[in-house]
C-alpha cells in the first residue's frame, strides 16, 4: 500500500482539466498498489483553498494547500521547491504531474531536486513490482516506447487527454503548508501574462480542431476555418508549419512534429497536404476529415473521410451544414 | 532518393555535409521559384548572393583566393544538387567556376588572380566564357574571332560568339581569339574582356525552349580595345580553352545525375500515390520497369562520376575519361527525364511537375560542352587511334 | 557572451521506422541522421546572439558515441567555436543521467547562457534541459519562443495552452528553445572546411546510475483506411451525415 502524490495545476485561480487527470491517475495508481492515499498539491494565490473539494471529487484524500500572493502567477522555482519538499517528506510511491506546458517545466526540476528519474509524456502506466512501467509515444509519434522506471518516488508526466479524469469521490482533507522557498526570491519572474486572443479554446483541450494549411491561399481566408470552428461550438483552430512560418497564424497554433501534438475527437484538415511533419502532430485524432483539391494529397491516406475540392468553396457550405445539424440535434 | 547502393559509404563526412548544405539551399531558395522562372524565361538573379555566400562559385579553387578549397568530389556533389533544382542554375555555376574562375586561376597572372577571383567567388563579378561561334561549335579550332596586337602591347578584338551562358549579366567575358592574323589554332589566346568596353555588345538569344531559366547570349566584338594586361599570359593554343571545358564537363557529368534523381524521385512518389484501375500505377509492370531502369542508370552514373572525382583529386584524370562520363551521364539523364515525363501521364506536361522542364533542359546539356556525338568520336579516337572527325 | 549549446544526434523523422530485432530499439540500418530540430534553433540562437552582441564564444556539447562528432562538426561549420563530445556507448533513456553528465561538463565553465532544444524530436521527453539547470543551480526558462538579452538579463516569451507569459531573469541561466526561435542556418561550404580546424574534445561522459530502461519499442496500430466521400460542395451533406451517424462526432 502506497500513497501517491498529484500536482493540481491551476491558472488564474481555477483548476485546469489536467489537474483532474493527474488526481484521477494518482487515484488509479494508489488503488492498484493496495489502496493508498492520494495527496494533491494545490498552490496559488490566497483563496485557492476553495478549489480543494473539486479535487476530492476525482479521488484526492488530502489536498495540500499552499497559498501565497507570490504564487498568483506560475512560479516554477517556488512550486518546484515546494513540490519536492512535500514529496520528500511524504514518502510517496509516485508523483504525477500533467505533461502540460507547466507540468513539463516543473516535473523535471522536481525530479532533479530529488535525485530521481522521471518518465515524460506517458499515455499509460502500471506498477510492476518495484518499478513503474509506462508507455510513451516517441519518434514523432511513429514508435511507442514501453519504459521501466525504477527508484522511488516514480515521477511521471501524463499526456493531457490520454487518460480521462474519472470521478471517485474522497474526503479531500485540507492540510495547509508554506511554500518551501520564498516566491519573491525566485529568479525567473513573470512580467506579463498574455491571454490567448479572444480567450479561445486551447487546441490541447478542444474535442474538435479545425486546422488550416497553405490551401487556404491567404491569411484572410483563415476566417473560413474560424467560422467552421465556431459552428462546431467546442472547436479550436490549428495551423500547419507552413502557414505559421509565413506569419498567417502564431507559432503556438502550429500542429506538428515541432509544434503541438493533439488527439481530439475530430480533426478537420482544411487545405492541408499532409506533410509527414504535420501528420506527426495529429495522427492520433479519433476521426480525421480532410478537404483538399488534390486527390493525391498524402493527407487522404490518414483521413477517415475526405472531400476533394476547393477548400475556399467547401468551408462555407460545410459551416452552414454543421450549424444546421447542431441546431437540429 | 534512397541510397540504394550505399554510395554514401564511399563519401567522406565533409562531402556529405557539402551535399546537405547545397541541397537545403536548393530546396529552400530555388525549387519554390524555378518553375515560374522557367516559364517566364528568366534567370533568378536574386539567388546569386545566396549562392555566393554558400560558397558555390569556384568551390574547388584554393582558399587563398577566397574560394572554398573543396575537393573535386565535393565540387561534383555541388553540381549535382544545383541541377537537381534546374540545369540553368547549374550552368550558371559551371560557367562562373569552371569557365571563368578556372581559366583565370590556371592561365592568369598573380595580379589577375588576386583581382578577380575573390570577387567572383563572392558573386560580385559575374563572368561568361566566349569560345563557341555562330559557325564554329563542335569545331572550336575553326574560330574566326581575331585579336590584333598593337604597337604598345594593347589588343583590338573583332568577332562574335554565340550560345554564351551569363552573357548579358556578365561583367567580364573570357574570350578566346586567334591572334595576329594566324588562322591556326596554335595562335589562340584567352582575354579578360570587361563587358562595358566600347565595342562589346551582348544580346539575349530569345525563343529558347530549353534552359529557359538561364541567360544565353550572343556576344559581338567590334574593334574592342583591350589593355595589354587583359591577356591571360599563360594561355596558348586550343588546349587552353579545352582544359576549361574538361573542368566544366566533369561538373556536368555530376550535374545531370541531380536532374535524373529529381525526375526519378518525382516518378516514384507519383507512382505510389496515383491510383488507376484500383491500384497505384507503381504496381503495374511497365511502370516498375521504368523505375528499375531509372534507378540502375542513376546508380551506374553515380559510380562513374565518383570514381572520376577520385581520379581528378589524385591528379590522374584524362579528358577522354571525362568524355566517357559526360556522354554516358547526359544520355542516361535525358532518357530518364523523358521516361519520367511519360510515367506522369497527362500531369507530366504541367510545369507543376519538374520532369518535363528537366527533359527540355537536358537536351541542351546533351548538346553543349561537347555534343554526345563529339564525345563518341573522342572515345573512338582514344581507343582506335583513328580520327573519325572528318 | 560565452554560450554553451547541448545538442543531440537524431534520425530523420521523415523515415518509415522499423523496430530492430532486439525489440527495444528502432532499426538503425539506412537511417539518415541530423541535429535534432530544436537543437538547431538553439545553435542558431547562440550564433545570432554572439553576432549581434560582439565577440563571444559558442561551445557545442553532445553526449554519445563517436558518430555524434558529425553533428558537433555541423554546429562548428555553422559557426560554433569549439565542440565537446561526452563519450558514451549510447545515449541513455534516463534524462537524469544525461543531465548529470552535462552538468559535470558545464559546471565551472563560466557560461553566461546554456541553451537546449525544447525536446529531442526522437525521444520527445523535454527533461534534460530543466534537469541540467536544476543540477547547476541556475535559473531556467523552458520552451521559449522569443529571447532577448541585454545587460546580463534575459526576457523571453513562453507559450502556454491558450496563453503566453513573458518572463525575465538574470544570467547566467539555462534556456530551452521552441518554435518561434530562428531556424538553423545551413553551413556554408567554407564553414564546412573551417570546422575541420576547430577544436573538438572527447571526454568520457560521467553518467552515473540509470533508472529508466527501454522494455519495448513497437509501431502504433495502423489507422483503418478512410475514404473519399465525394467532390466539391456536393459532398458536404454526405460528410455531415457520416460524422453524425458513423463517427458520431457531430
Amino acid at each position: 500500500m502506497a500513497n501517491v502524490f498529484a500536482f493540481a495545476e491551476s491558472r488564474g485561480g481555477a483548476l485546469r482539466r489536467v489537474a483532474f487527470e493527474a488526481v484521477s491517475a494518482a487515484r488509479a495508481l494508489a488503488d492498484a498498489s493496495g489502496g493508498g492515499e492520494v495527496h494533491a498539491l494545490l498552490a496559488g494565490a490566497p483563496g485557492i483553498a476553495s478549489l480543494a473539494p473539486e479535487l476530492g471529487k476525482y479521488g484526492a484524500d488530502v489536498v495540500i494547500v499552499v497559498e501565497h500572493p507570490g504564487l498568483a502567477n506560475a512560479n516554477a522555482e517556488a512550486l518546484a521547491a515546494t513540490a519536492a519538499e512535500r514529496i520528500r517528506a511524504g514518502g510517496y510511491r509516485a508523483a504525477i504531474f500533467s505533461a502540460s506546458a507547466q507540468g513539463r517545466d516543473l516535473a523535471p526540476r522536481v525530479a532533479a531536486k530529488l535525485g530521481v528519474s522521471m518518465a515524460a509524456d506517458v499515455t499509460s502506466f502500471e506498477l510492476a513490482g518495484d518499478a513503474l512501467v509506462v508507455r510513451h509515444p516517441a519518434y514523432a509519434g511513429k514508435v511507442i516506447a514501453t519504459l521501466r522506471l525504477t527508484g522511488s518516488p516514480a515521477i511521471v508526466t501524463l499526456r493531457p487527454g490520454a487518460r480521462a479524469a474519472v470521478e471517485a469521490p474522497r474526503a479531500a482533507r485540507v492540510e495547509n503548508a508554506q511554500p518551501a522557498s520564498d516566491p519573491a526570491a525566485s529568479k525567473v519572474v513573470v512580467k506579463e501574462m498574455i491571454a490567448g486572443g479572444g480567450a479561445k479554446l486551447d487546441i490541447g483541450d478542444a474535442p474538435v480542431i479545425v486546422s488550416g494549411g497553405r490551401g487556404l491561399k491567404s491569411a484572410d481566408n483563415f476566417r473560413l476555418v474560424e467560422d467552421l470552428a465556431a459552428a462546431f461550438g467546442n472547436a479550436a483552430v490549428g495551423a500547419t508549419r507552413a502557414v505559421t512560418d509565413d506569419g498567417w497564424r502564431p507559432h503556438s497554433d502550429q500542429i506538428g512534429q515541432t509544434g503541438r501534438q493533439v488527439s481530439p475527437d475530430l480533426y478537420v484538415a482544411c487545405g492541408i497536404s499532409g506533410a509527414i511533419q504535420h501528420i506527426a502532430g495529429m495522427r492520433n485524432s479519433r476521426t480525421i476529415v480532410a478537404i483538399n483539391k488534390d486527390k493525391e494529397a498524402p493527407i487522404f491516406k490518414v483521413a477517415d473521410y475526405g472531400i476533394v475540392g476547393d477548400v475556399i468553396e467547401i468551408l462555407p457550405v460545410l459551416t452552414a451544414a454543421v450549424k444546421e445539424a447542431r441546431a437540429k440535434g | 532518393m534512397q541510397d540504394f547502393f550505399d554510395i554514401d559509404s564511399a563519401l567522406s563526412e565533409e562531402e556529405r555535409a557539402v551535399r546537405a548544405s547545397v541541397r537545403q539551399f536548393v530546396d529552400e531558395r530555388i525549387i519554390p521559384v524555378i518553375g515560374d522562372c522557367y516559364i517566364e524565361g528568366r534567370f533568378p538573379k536574386e539567388i546569386i548572393p545566396g549562392l555566393a555566400e554558400l560558397g558555390v562559385f569556384g568551390a574547388n579553387l584554393p582558399e587563398e583566393y577566397g574560394c572554398a578549397g573543396l575537393n573535386n568530389v565535393s565540387y561534383g556533389l555541388i553540381m549535382q544538387e544545383l541541377e537537381r533544382g534546374d540545369s540553368g542554375i547549374r550552368s550558371f555555376a559551371s560557367v562562373q567556376g569552371a569557365l571563368v574562375m578556372y581559366p583565370i586561376f590556371t592561365f592568369g597572372s598573380e595580379e589577375q588572380k588576386k583581382h578577380y577571383l575573390p570577387k567572383m567567388a563572392a558573386g560580385e563579378i559575374i563572368g561568361c566564357f566566349g569560345l563557341t561561334e555562330p559557325d564554329y561549335g563542335s569545331n572550336p579550332s575553326g574560330m574566326i574571332t581575331m585579336a590584333k596586337e598593337q604597337a604598345d602591347g594593347s589588343w583590338v578584338l573583332n568577332g562574335a560568339k554565340m550560345w554564351i551562358t551569363n552573357g548579358s549579366q556578365a561583367k567580364v567575358a573570357i574570350v578566346w581569339a586567334k591572334t595576329n592574323g594566324d588562322k591556326s589554332d596554335k595562335s589562340i589566346r584567352g582575354f579578360i574582356v570587361p563587358t562595358d568596353t566600347p565595342g562589346f555588345t551582348a544580346k539575349d538569344q530569345k525563343g529558347k525552349l530549353s534552359l529557359r531559366a538561364s541567360d544565353t547570349s550572343e556576344l559581338v566584338f567590334q574593334d574592342v580595345h583591350l589593355p595589354k594586361d587583359a591577356i591571360l599570359p599563360k594561355s596558348g593554343g586550343i588546349k587552353s580553352p579545352l582544359m576549361c571545358l574538361t573542368q566544366a564537363r566533369y561538373g556536368i557529368s555530376w550535374g545531370v545525375i541531380g536532374a535524373a534523381m529529381a525526375c526519378y524521385e518525382e516518378s516514384l512518389a507519383y507512382s505510389t500515390s496515383r491510383v488507376m484501375f484500383d491500384k497505384p500505377i507503381g504496381g503495374f509492370q511497365l511502370q516498375q520497369q521504368r523505375l528499375a531502369i531509372m534507378l540502375t542508370e542513376i546508380v551506374k552514373a553515380q559510380l562513374v562520376s565518383l570514381h572520376l572525382g577520385r581520379l581528378k583529386d589524385a591528379g590522374k584524370l584524362t579528358p577522354q575519361q571525362v568524355s566517357l562520363a559526360k556522354r554516358n551521364n547526359c544520355d542516361m539523364a535525358t532518357d530518364i527525364a523523358r521516361e519520367a515525363r511519360r510515367l506522369l501521364g497527362a500531369n507530366g506536361i504541367l510545369a507543376e511537375y519538374a520532369s518535363m522542364r528537366h527533359m527540355a533542359n537536358l537536351e541542351s546539356v546533351y548538346t553543349y560542352e561537347g555534343t554526345h556525338d563529339i564525345h563518341t568520336l573522342i572515345l573512338g579516337q582514344a581507343v582506335t587511334g583513328l580520327s573519325a572527325f572528318n | 557572451m560565452k554560450i554553451a549549446v547541448c545538442i543531440k544526434r537524431v534520425p530523420d523523422m521523415e523515415t518509415r521506422f522499423k523496430i530492430a530485432a532486439s525489440g527495444t530499439a528502432v532499426d538503425e540500418s539506412g537511417l539518415k541522421y541530423d541535429m535534432s530540430d530544436f537543437d538547431g534553433y538553439a545553435v542558431e540562437t547562440a550564433l545570432q546572439l554572439n553576432e549581434k552582441q560582439g565577440p563571444g564564444e559558442t561551445v557545442v556539447i553532445s553526449l554519445g558515441p563517436d558518430v555524434v562528432q558529425e553533428q558537433l562538426r555541423k554546429a562548428l561549420s555553422m559557426g560554433a567555436d569549439r565542440a565537446v563530445q561526452l563519450k558514451a556507448d549510447k545515449v541513455p533513456a534516463d534524462g537524469l543521467a544525461i543531465a548529470r553528465a552535462l552538468a559535470a561538463e558545464l559546471q565551472g565553465g563560466g557560461y553566461d547562457l546554456i541553451l537546449f532544444g525544447r525536446q529531442a524530436v526522437d525521444s520527445a521527453n523535454a527533461t534534460v534541459g530543466p534537469m541540467t539547470a536544476e543540477l547547476l543551480g541556475l535559473p531556467c526558462a523552458t520552451a521559449v519562443s522569443t529571447l532577448e538579452i541585454a545587460n546580463g538579463r534575459a526576457t523571453a516569451r513562453r507559450d502556454l495552452e491558450g496563453a503566453a507569459e513573458i518572463v525575465e531573469f538574470p544570467l547566467p541561466a539555462v534556456v530551452s528553445v521552441d518554435e518561434g526561435m530562428p531556424r538553423a542556418r545551413y553551413p556554408s561550404l567554407k564553414g564546412i572546411m573551417a570546422a575541420k580546424k576547430k577544436p573538438l574534445e572527447v571526454k568520457p561522459a560521467q553518467l552515473g546510475a540509470e533508472h529508466i530502461a527501454i522494455e519495448k519499442m513497437e509501431l502504433p496500430p495502423e489507422r483503418a483506411a478512410g475514404r473519399i466521400v465525394g467532390e466539391g460542395t456536393a459532398a458536404v451533406p454526405e460528410l455531415v451525415r457520416l460524422l453524425h451517424t458513423e463517427a458520431k462526432v457531430l
